[in-house]
């Protein structure tokens, strides 16, 4: 880049006259220069064993940063292991990683600048379904490919990505009818006044009334609310049989110690599709939590081969880690289902590996085993409904290989490949 | 019959929450015109003490109602020392510094714990009123607030900490010529202030999920309680707080916790509009 400067003040000096704004111009042109020319010249410099890039965006700090840490911990240990078995393509990989610090606009600017700077083979990041419908329509334009690795509710219909965490049919479906059996048939429903909470409490009005149950109420709280007092003589009023909850973050931890406080955990008992994803396990009381039934993916406590040698290969590496729940594992085994399909593609091109994945990718990942599925670029995988006991999960329930159902019903890339949409169920 | 004295209760804990949250703020803010921009951090500060306290073993009441005023009152003095003295009467300014604090405050506090949830139990259990069921807790959070109204009144009122506070915070000047050091009553009032927050911090912590950014969730309703209140720090919080805790808590209760916000917050532009000084500067004006 600096003979390029040279050469363009040389010819503004032998014209004999530098004119203010053939100056500037060339300035310009040369700051211009500069500044690209890290990115200019790694790209000059690509060759055969130059790292391939994994690009990863996810929060490490802020309202879910407690929930990004190990998914960004199993990203390491999945490239750690990858490297030490000769990489992928003759290559290693290597992890380009932004923390967007729950704040959305970083995240589509991180976005940005992962896909068109630093060029990476693939993004693996998008916590909250907020930052997910953020940055996906991004990586749709600049043609980066996209894994989203968090359970979620479900809906997402877009060639360009595949989202390997649970969905309401996966999960929901099984923990509804679980607790109504258990408990009785009237249910209330609390959830987070955003697009995860919304939709996820449509799947629960919709799987409670299949099962026969009523659905006394819904009730939607900003992420700030802290005060859960007349929510709590609102449900006594109510008088339900179970409380199913998808409340979210740090403020929301609130609700169960001021349920529990009130003496009520004993009489109405919860079930979540969040509780305990992050470390709400260890850091309430045994008397707060003991009884909560919850639905998920995956659990740290699963004793398989396989996921103790995940669990124990995280805490042997990174001490100290967050509750490894279904972020952590299926962000190991997104990155693990990419790897492979580049292995078969023998390309990491975008569209090679999306086809190799589309061909019905399979992974044994800690989980179990993990199905790509064509039609809707979700997974068929495992999902397990577990109690809380002593602070731990006890599984309760295990259900192989669930299909995505609900996004099959409305998503088929097969015949739309073109569709980029979330649908939301109606009721 | 029941179903009232249940709702009594939690309008009486939502009054009494928003005056454990505001009467630090409204000190440093009524007395001294200093936005504390940082004042959600100084709870976040008494939370994290009561955490950490308990966790060593020290009896929870002791951790809540004495270590985290004392240490966050400290480190309000330590923070009067080291830079708001230098920002009176610069409004800007020291909203700048105060911000910058609050970011430095969390980012050390993600630093020292990471940014997971903390807790301690809560000390107390549930009681029965006929059908319903509510915690003594909330019952105990309505007695601290009230006594710490209380305490503010006899100390301002009664107590010649309190007389040259208030002669200071009327006439510097005329203080300083009288032979009070303005200076000093600076420094005690801010530590004052960071005290009361750190107290409300410690005792949130059984009630919500303590993280380092938890501060951003309260501060908003602080500051609005505050300027709704107005330039008197007793009645101007004890009446503002009635106010909103039972618009907010009722709201909530009839429609939904999202209308309820929307309903406070509402209601508080609408009554600032109407009273630009506050409550007690237009109704309850000279006093306390």
């Amino acid at each position: 880049m600096s003979k390029n400067r040279t050469d363009l003040t040389t010819r503004g000096a032998a014209s004999g006259s530098v004119t203010r704004r053939t100056f500037l111009r060339s300035t310009a042109l040369a700051a211009g220069g500069l500044i690209a020319a890290p990115a200019i010249m790694r790209h000059a410099a690509l060759g055969s064993d130059d790292p391939i890039l994994i690009g990863s965006l996810h929060d490490q700090s802020g309202a879910v940063g407690t929930s990004g840490v190990p998914m960004v911990r199993a990203l390491e240990l999945g490239i750690e292991e990858v490297n030490a078995a000769g990489g992928v393509l003759g290559r290693p990989l290597k992890l380009v990683h932004y923390d967007t610090q729950s704040n959305i606009q970083l995240y589509t600017q991180y976005a940005q600048q992962i896909a068109l700077k630093d060029k990476v083979a693939v993004v693996h990041g998008g916590i909250t379904s907020a930052s997910r419908e953020a940055i996906r329509p991004v990586f749709g334009r600049y043609k980066t490919l996209y894994f989203y690795n968090t359970l979620y509710e479900g809906g997402v219909c877009d060639r360009n990505v595949f989202s390997t965490g649970t969905t309401p049919a996966q999960t929901v479906e099984k923990l509804v009818p679980y607790a109504l059996e258990r408990w009785g048939k009237k249910v209330y429903i609390l959830a987070a006044d955003y697009n995860y909470g919304q939709i996820t409490a449509k799947w629960m009005e919709k799987y409670t009334k299949d099962n026969g149950g009523e659905v006394l109420s819904v009730d939607f709280f900003p992420l700030d609310v802290t005060n859960f007092g007349s929510t709590i003589s609102k449900i006594q009023q109510a008088k339900p049989d179970v409380v199913f909850s998808a409340l979210v973050g740090g403020n929301h931890t609130a609700f169960y110690r001021q349920w529990a406080a009130a003496g009520l955990k004993g009489s109405i008992p919860i079930a979540s599709t969040t509780f305990g994803l992050v470390n709400e396990l260890a850091a309430l009381e045994a008397s707060e939590s003991d009884g909560i039934i919850s639905g998920y993916g995956y659990y740290e406590e699963l004793t398989t081969p396989a996921s103790t040698k995940f669990t124990g290969a995280l805490k042997e590496k990174f001490p100290g880690i967050p509750y490894i729940s279904e972020l952590a594992a299926c962000t190991y085994e997104g990155f693990h289902l990419w790897v492979e399909a580049a292995k078969k593609a023998q390309s990491i091109d975008r569209m090679k590996v999306t086809e190799a994945l589309e061909s019905g990718m399979s992974f044994d990942g800690p989980t179990g085993t993990v199905t790509i599925d064509h039609k809707t670029h979700h997974t068929v995988r495992n999902a397990f409904l577990a109690e809380a006991k002593e602070k731990l999960w006890s599984v309760v329930g295990s259900y192989p290989d669930q299909p995505p159902a609900d996004t099959a019903a409305v998503c088929d890339l097969i015949a739309n490949p073109r569709d980029t949409k979330q649908y939301v169920i109606s009721l | 019959m029941d179903l009232a004295a249940v709702l009594t209760l939690d309008v009486l804990n939502g009054i009494a929450s928003l005056i454990l949250l505001c009467t630090g703020l409204a000190v440093i803010f009524g007395m001294m015109k200093i936005i504390n921009l940082a004042h959600g951090e100084f709870l976040m500060l008494g939370a994290y003490a009561t955490v950490v306290a308990v966790d060593s073993g020290i009896n929870i009441w002791i951790a809540m109602l004495v270590i985290s005023p004392v240490f966050v009152g400290l480190v309000g003095l330590v923070v009067e020392r080291t830079f708001i003295r230098l920002l009176y009467g610069r409004l800007v300014d020291s909203m700048l510094a105060t911000w910058g604090l609050s970011l430095f405050l969390v980012g050390l506090i993600t630093t020292i714990f990471g940014n997971t949830i903390k807790s301690v139990p809560s000390p107390l259990g549930g009681f029965t009123i006929g059908a319903y069921r509510s915690s003594q807790y909330t019952v105990f959070l309505v007695v601290v607030a009230a006594l710490l109204l209380g305490g503010l009144w006899l100390l301002m009122r009664r107590t010649r900490f309190g007389l040259i506070a208030r002669a200071t915070m009327q006439n510097p000047d005329m203080a300083a010529a009288m032979g009070v050091s303005p200076p000093k009553v600076y420094m005690a009032t801010f530590g004052l202030g960071a005290a009361i927050t750190g107290l409300a911090g410690g005792l949130l912590a059984p009630v919500a999920g303590v993280l380092p950014t938890m501060g951003a969730a309260y501060i908003a309703k602080a500051f609005i309680t505050v300027v709704a209140g107005g330039a008197s720090v007793i009645t101007g919080s004890a009446t503002a707080s009635g106010l909103f805790g039972f618009i907010n808590q009722s709201a909530s209760y009839l429609t939904t916790p999202v209308i309820g916000e929307v309903f406070l917050f509402v209601f508080a532009i609408v009554l600032i509009r109407l009273l630009p000084q506050g409550i007690s500067g237009r109704f309850f004006r000279g006093s306390l």
